[in-house]
């Protein structure tokens, strides 16, 4: 007997397992080739492109002028102020966070910890707006807050947080502090999770070698604990500070209107019709998302992910 | 890889040429008659416009258009003025209710054609004031059927003032107001650039030596003039609004006693007995006037369904729609006819949401480059940039 005798055809695919395989990878490849990139490089290309100040129609010409937009004070201090906030979220985040990371990972067992998992994932299953106008009531100026503080004698301490140059308002929900402690609550889980999921993975048995070599509690934070876990710090942060430099529903309910990348690009988009700027503020998160993540990667973030 | 992206990048490069290439309408001469229905009709509508009683069964004008004429409505909301241009570019819509600051961009970008106004019913029983209005009105040709409109009035708190303000100095010069403290934090301004007008108007009153004729054409001086203005009042205001819905929590909660508002939000707040208790608000036209809304039903170039389209002019003039309209969203018919005997409005109801205060209205206009003022004027792409500057500060 010889092969001869099999249907022909049948062996099609296995004398050529490269065409199988092409087969199987097309559609994803299609995917990420056309609709994924493809909507990237239509971005890019935008961004070269430059608006016509006066019919306000789109100039398919190459320049950098839009760029150079960029860096025309106004725009800059946008740019500046969404990275301060993206930085100052990412730290509040991952100072807030460590501690809950930390009593998750080592103390909490059996039913505390699936109270902790509900803790940190029950807000993730509401609707971000729902979040986010509970918040606007709960700073505003008649809100929750003034109140209980004033019911406390704190008032003052309110008024004098708000005096503040530059952070303070009216109101807690017409002010920076609003926007960052809502940035904070909204993404603080994003947070949480990869930093549980780091301090899980620091073996005890190191803490309990550098306890027995006489080192402090404190020391052994500074030099066992803190260096393992922070991988998963870094991790957590890769998604606080590019969620915080990509949004743009925050800013436009809480706060005092003062334009970040996200909402910018939603009004030169929808309002102005300058697609050209709206794509080159599109490519400063996508470059410093870029840095971040070559700086993230040094320090084993995608290990702890 | 690198034929793959050299086929990505014609295939994009395709995709602009022929979408402008369709960009290119041809001059199209108005519907002679009104034939079959083509069984449904596409429109773009601001929100609460066109109500098919899914909100409140009281404001229905929808279900008994379907059933006399067998054309389907389908509406797709737009929240502002710019969505609505970009919509009607994009194409593939019948109708869209254009405020004037979209009208005269549609009718310029050849987007909407002219209306034969012989096919509308009731063309004569429009507000004469509207008949031959320049946002939808260009060299002698209609564009479209008068909808509806309405001031930009101001609102204010009445436990503030007890006498309804005067002059919109309120809202731009920071000052002590009636209760003794500063109204700094404490006012609202539009979040969009086309309130520029608005800081223009004030200044026709308070400085004549800029010479503002109108309040959407202005020159180089008295623009700077306009967006100086603007930069005190961004230290008086907290935040901007843009939500509708937002104004009306901020007057609630959060201590505002004055804004440029619209009746819509003032009816909402005064519908409230328990919002009303604590902050009474009111609205006024002060003494500057104000800018204000006229949208037009517009007719798009292309129309895939022109019949059910001009069904719909047709009955978006009827007096019953007209006055129930006007109820709910708070604006005033374009046909006096429904002031009287309408019971979701009632007879004071046109008055109430400013049927006399039509002489005192600047209307929305796109601000462009060619106008008659000294030098030339400031165009819209820079009323937008400079604006958003103010706001950034």
């Amino acid at each position: 007997m010889t092969a001869a005798v099999a249907r022909p055809g049948s062996d099609f695919f296995f004398r050529r397992p490269g065409l199988l395989t092409l087969i199987f990878l097309l559609p994803p490849l299609l995917w990420i080739g056309i609709v994924y990139l493809g909507s990237l490089f239509a971005l890019l290309l935008q961004s070269f492109y430059s608006l016509d100040e006066f019919s306000g129609l789109v100039l398919h010409e190459f320049t950098l002028s839009t760029y150079g937009h960029l860096l025309e004070y106004s725009n800059f201090a946008i740019l500046l102020r969404t990275v301060l906030m993206a930085a100052a979220v990412t730290i509040a985040s991952a100072i807030l966070a460590f501690p809950i990371a930390y009593y998750a990972a080592r103390y909490a067992r059996g039913w505390s910890k699936a109270l902790f998992y509900l803790a940190v994932m029950m807000p993730l299953w509401s609707s971000y707006l729902v979040k986010v106008y509970a918040w606007k009531l709960i700073l505003a100026k008649e809100g929750i807050v003034t109140w209980v503080a004033n019911q406390l004698y704190l008032g003052w301490l309110l008024d004098a947080v708000l005096a503040l140059p530059t952070v303070g308002g009216p109101s807690l929900s017409i002010s920076y502090i609003g926007t960052f402690i809502v940035f904070v609550y909204i993404w603080l889980p994003y947070m949480i999770l990869p930093t549980q999921a780091a301090l899980e993975r620091v073996p005890k048995t190191l803490i309990e070698a550098s306890a027995d070599l006489g080192a402090t509690p404190g020391q052994t934070f500074r030099t066992v604990i803190l260096p393992l876990a922070l991988p998963g710090i870094v991790a957590g942060s890769i998604f606080t500070f590019s969620l915080t430099l990509g949004d743009y529903i925050i800013p436009q309910i809480i706060g005092n209107s003062r334009p970040f990348i996200g909402s910018t690009v939603y009004a030169l988009q929808g309002t102005a019709g300058d697609i050209p700027l709206a794509a080159a503020f599109t490519v400063v998160p996508i470059v410093i998302m870029g840095i971040y993540l070559v700086v993230a990667r040094r320090m084993g973030a995608f290990d702890a992910l | 890889m690198k034929s793959m992206l050299k086929a990505c990048v014609s295939m994009l490069t395709a995709v602009a040429v022929s979408s402008a290439l369709s960009g290119v309408a041809v001059a199209q001469e108005a519907l002679k008659e009104i034939g079959k229905g083509e069984g449904q009709v596409d429109i773009v509508a601001w929100p609460g416009y066109i109500e098919r009683g899914e909100t409140d069964k009281n404001f229905d004008w929808v279900t008994s258009f379907e059933k006399e004429t067998g054309c389907k409505v389908n509406v797709k909301t737009a929240a502002t003025s710019d969505e609505m241009v970009t919509l009607m570019n994009q194409g593939g819509f019948d109708l869209v209710t254009a405020s004037g600051d979209a009208s005269l961009r549609l009718v310029a970008g050849k987007k909407v054609q002219p209306i034969n106004t012989a096919l509308i019913k009731d063309w004569a029983s429009i507000d004469d004031r509207l008949k031959d209005a320049p946002w939808h009105t260009v060299d002698g040709v209609h564009y479209g059927v008068p909808y509806q409109w309405g001031p930009n009035v101001l609102a204010y708190n009445a436990k503030v003032f007890p006498e309804a303000p005067k002059s919109w100095s309120v809202v731009f010069e920071e000052q002590n107001l009636p209760d003794g403290k500063s109204n700094k934090g404490r006012v609202q301004a539009f979040d969009g650039p086309i309130y520029v007008a608005d800081a223009a108007l004030y200044l026709m009153k308070k400085k004549p030596e800029l010479g503002i004729k109108n309040p959407y054409e202005l020159n180089k001086d008295q623009f700077a003039a306009a967006i100086e203005l603007l930069s005190k009042q961004r230290q008086l205001v907290g935040r901007y609004w843009h939500d509708a819905m937002v104004q009306i929590d901020d007057f609630k909660n959060e201590g505002v006693v004055a804004s440029s508002s619209w009746p819509f939000q003032v009816n909402l707040l005064q519908a409230d007995k328990a919002v009303m208790e604590k902050t009474p608000i009111a609205s006024t036209v002060p003494e500057e006037g104000a800018t204000g809304w006229a949208d037009t039903t517009m007719l798009h170039a292309e129309a895939p369904h022109p019949n059910c389209a001009y069904m719909w002019m047709n009955h978006s003039i009827s007096a019953k729609l007209q006055g129930d309209l006007a109820a709910w969203f708070g604006s005033v018919p374009a046909v006096p006819a429904a002031c009287k005997g309408n019971m979701l409005l009632t007879d004071t109801g046109c008055a109430t949401n400013g049927f006399d205060n039509f002489e005192k209205i600047w209307f929305w206009r796109t601000p462009t480059a060619k106008c008659e003022a000294e030098g030339g004027c400031i165009p819209y792409s820079q009323w937008d940039k400079e604006y958003r500057k103010v706001m950034g500060q």
